[in-house]
C-alpha cells in the first residue's frame, strides 16, 4: 500500500499577548491508503490546528502536506472534515444537506443518491426532516452521510463523537466501522478518548503537550470487530494512558 | 384559552386607563379634551363618511412603497457589504453617520427635492427604514458561523451555490429582524411626515382635526388607530418568523 497522506516537518505558531506561541513543532508522519490513524493528545495541545492544516483550512508556517504525491494547498471534496460541533446546515433538510456537495449530477439523480446514503447511516424516513428535528446522534449520522455522498478518499474527523453521550458515541462508532469496512476510506481521527482510538484505529499517534510533537506511535493489531475488554486491548490502553501521563488507571 | 388568559392583565390595564381618563374628564370638567365615548363617536363619524379609510389607505400606501423600495436596496447592499470587506470599509462609516440623523430632519430637504406630493413621505420612509435593514443584513453575513462556510469550502461548491444555499438562508432570519425594525420605523415616520404637508393620511388627519376646530376626539381616534395598525404590522412581521426558511433559527 502506498502512502496516501504525507505530513513533512509541519510547524505552526500563533502570535499571542505573551509573544510567539509554538503550537505544532516538527510533526511528520504518513498515512497509508485505506488506513485509519487516530491522533490522541492532551487537550489544548494543538490537535485541531494540526487537523485544520492537513485538511487544508490553515496554512503551516513550515513543512508540507502531500496527498497522493501532490502538495495540499486548500481544502477540496476529496477529503471531508467532520468536526465536533458539526456543520450540517440547519436551514436545509437532511436530503438537501446530502445533495449539497453533488454538483455534477442531474437534479433527479442527486436526490436518489442522497436518499441512498441517508439509508446507509440509518436515516431512512428522515430525508425531509430539518436538523433541529433530529437528535444529536442522528445529526452526526447525517453529517457522516453528507461526507460519504461525495465519495471522499479521506475523512478527517476532529473529535466527531465527543458531543455525544457515551452510548450514542459507541453506536455511531460502530456505524462508522461498518461503513468503513465496505467503502475503505482513509481516515484520520482526532480524539481524546483512548478507548475510541483503540476501537477504530489501525495506528495511534500520541502527541505531546504543547508544542505538539509526535511522542509515541502504537499499532493496533486487533482484527475487527474488536473486543475492548480483552486483555491485550486493555494493556494497550494502559500503555497509551501512561504515555499521556495518566498512571493511576494502570493498576 | 391560554392566550386569552395571558392577555387578561393587559386588557385590565387598558380598561383601568379608560376609567381613569373618563374620571379625569368628569373631575376637571374639561370642555376641550374628549371622553373615551366622544372618541368612539368621532371615529364612527369618520368611518361613516369614508374619510378614515381614505386616510388609512394613503398612509399604508406610502409606507408600503417606501418600505418595499428600502428592502430592494437594503438587502442586496447589506449582503454585499457583509461579504466584501472593501465595500464594508468604504460604506459603513458613511452609513453610521447618516443613520442617527432623524428622518424628521430630512423633511425640509425632502420637500425641496420632491415637493409636497406622495414622493416626499415615501422618500422619508425609505431613508428611515433602509439603514436598519442594511445594518442587520450586514451583521447577519458577518455572524454566519464559520463552520458552515468551511463546510461549503470543503465541498468545493460554486459561488452561486454558496450564496443561494449557505449565505442567503443563513442571513434570512437577520434580514427579517431588520425588516421588522424597518417597518416599525417606517410607520413612525409616515405619520410625522404627513403632518407637515399633505392632504391625506393619518398624520394629516390628526393635524387637520386640530386645526379645523379643535376636534380632539378625532385627534385621539387617529392616534389610537395608528397604534393599532402599528401593532398589527409588527405582529404580521412576527408571524413571518414561522415560515419554513427561517424556522430553524427559532427552533429548540
Amino acid at each position: 500500500m502506498h502512502s496516501k497522506i504525507e505530513v513533512r516537518g509541519l510547524n505552526k505558531s500563533f502570535e499571542s499577548d505573551q509573544g510567539r506561541l509554538v503550537v505544532i513543532e516538527n510533526v511528520s508522519f504518513t498515512v497509508r491508503d485505506g488506513e485509519t490513524v487516530a491522533i490522541i493528545g492532551p487537550s489544548g495541545c494543538g490537535k485541531t490546528t494540526l487537523m485544520n492544516m492537513i485538511a487544508g483550512f490553515v496554512r503551516p508556517d513550515a513543512g508540507a502536506i502531500v496527498i497522493d504525491g501532490v502538495p495540499r494547498l486548500k481544502p477540496d471534496p476529496k477529503g471531508i472534515l467532520i468536526t465536533q460541533h458539526g456543520s450540517v446546515f440547519p436551514w436545509l433538510t437532511v436530503r438537501e444537506n446530502l445533495m449539497f456537495g453533488l454538483n455534477g449530477h442531474a437534479p433527479r439523480n442527486k436526490a436518489e443518491i442522497a436518499d441512498h446514503y441517508a439509508a446507509i447511516v440509518g436515516l431512512k424516513g428522515f430525508e425531509t426532516s430539518y436538523p433541529h428535528e433530529l437528535s444529536g446522534g442522528m445529526l452526526k449520522r447525517a453529517e457522516l452521510a453528507r461526507a460519504l455522498v461525495v465519495k471522499p478518499e479521506v475523512l478527517y474527523m476532529d473529535e466527531p463523537f465527543s458531543a455525544l453521550d457515551a452510548l450514542m458515541s459507541l453506536r455511531v462508532r460502530n456505524e462508522l466501522l461498518r461503513i468503513l469496512a465496505e467503502e475503505r476510506h482513509t481516515v484520520m481521527l482526532i480524539t481524546h478518548d483512548v478507548e475510541e482510538a483503540i476501537h477504530v484505529a489501525d495506528r495511534i499517534l500520541v502527541l505531546s503537550p504543547r508544542p505538539a510533537r509526535i511522542q509515541a506511535v502504537f499499532d493496533v493489531p486487533f482484527p475487527h470487530p474488536r473486543r475492548l475488554a480483552s486483555a491485550p486491548a486493555q494493556e494497550l490502553r494502559v500503555a497509551i494512558l501512561r504515555e499521556l501521563g495518566v498512571d493511576q488507571y494502570g493498576g | 384559552m391560554n392566550r386569552i388568559k395571558s392577555s387578561l392583565p393587559a386588557l385590565g390595564v387598558i380598561v383601568a386607563l379608560l376609567f381613569a381618563w373618563w374620571g379625569a374628564i368628569l373631575a376637571t370638567q374639561s370642555l376641550i379634551f374628549p371622553t373615551p365615548w366622544g372618541v368612539v363617536t368621532g371615529a364612527v363619524e369618520l368611518l361613516a363618511d369614508g374619510t378614515l379609510w381614505r386616510h388609512i389607505g394613503a398612509s399604508l400606501m406610502r409606507v408600503g412603497t417606501g418600505f418595499a423600495l428600502a428592502v430592494c436596496v437594503a438587502v442586496p447592499l447589506g449582503l454585499w457589504m457583509g461579504w466584501v470587506r472593501g465595500a464594508y470599509n468604504t460604506l459603513n462609516p458613511i452609513f453610521q453617520m447618516l443613520r442617527p440623523i432623524s428622518p424628521i430632519a430630512w423633511i425640509p430637504i425632502a420637500i425641496l427635492w420632491f415637493g409636497v406630493g406622495d414622493a416626499s413621505p415615501i422618500y422619508l420612509i425609505f431613508i428611515s427604514s433602509v439603514f436598519p435593514m442594511v445594518v442587520q443584513t450586514t451583521v447577519g453575513v458577518h455572524t454566519i458561523d464559520k463552520r458552515y462556510l468551511r463546510a461549503a469550502e470543503n465541498f468545493g461548491v460554486s459561488r452561486a451555490t454558496l450564496f443561494t444555499q449557505v449565505v442567503i438562508p443563513a442571513v434570512l432570519p437577520q434580514v427579517l429582524v431588520g425588516m421588522r425594525i424597518g417597518l416599525g420605523v417606517a410607520w413612525l415616520v409616515v405619520v410625522a411626515a404627513e403632518m407637515i404637508a399633505l392632504r391625506s393620511g393619518l398624520g394629516y388627519m390628526i393635524m387637520d382635526s386640530r386645526n379645523a376646530g379643535n376636534r380632539y376626539d378625532l385627534v385621539i381616534a387617529g392616534m389610537i388607530i395608528i397604534g393599532v395598525i402599528g401593532l398589527s404590522l409588527d405582529s404580521t412581521m412576527r408571524r413571518l418568523e414561522r415560515i419554513r426558511w427561517v424556522r430553524w433559527r427559532y427552533a429548540q
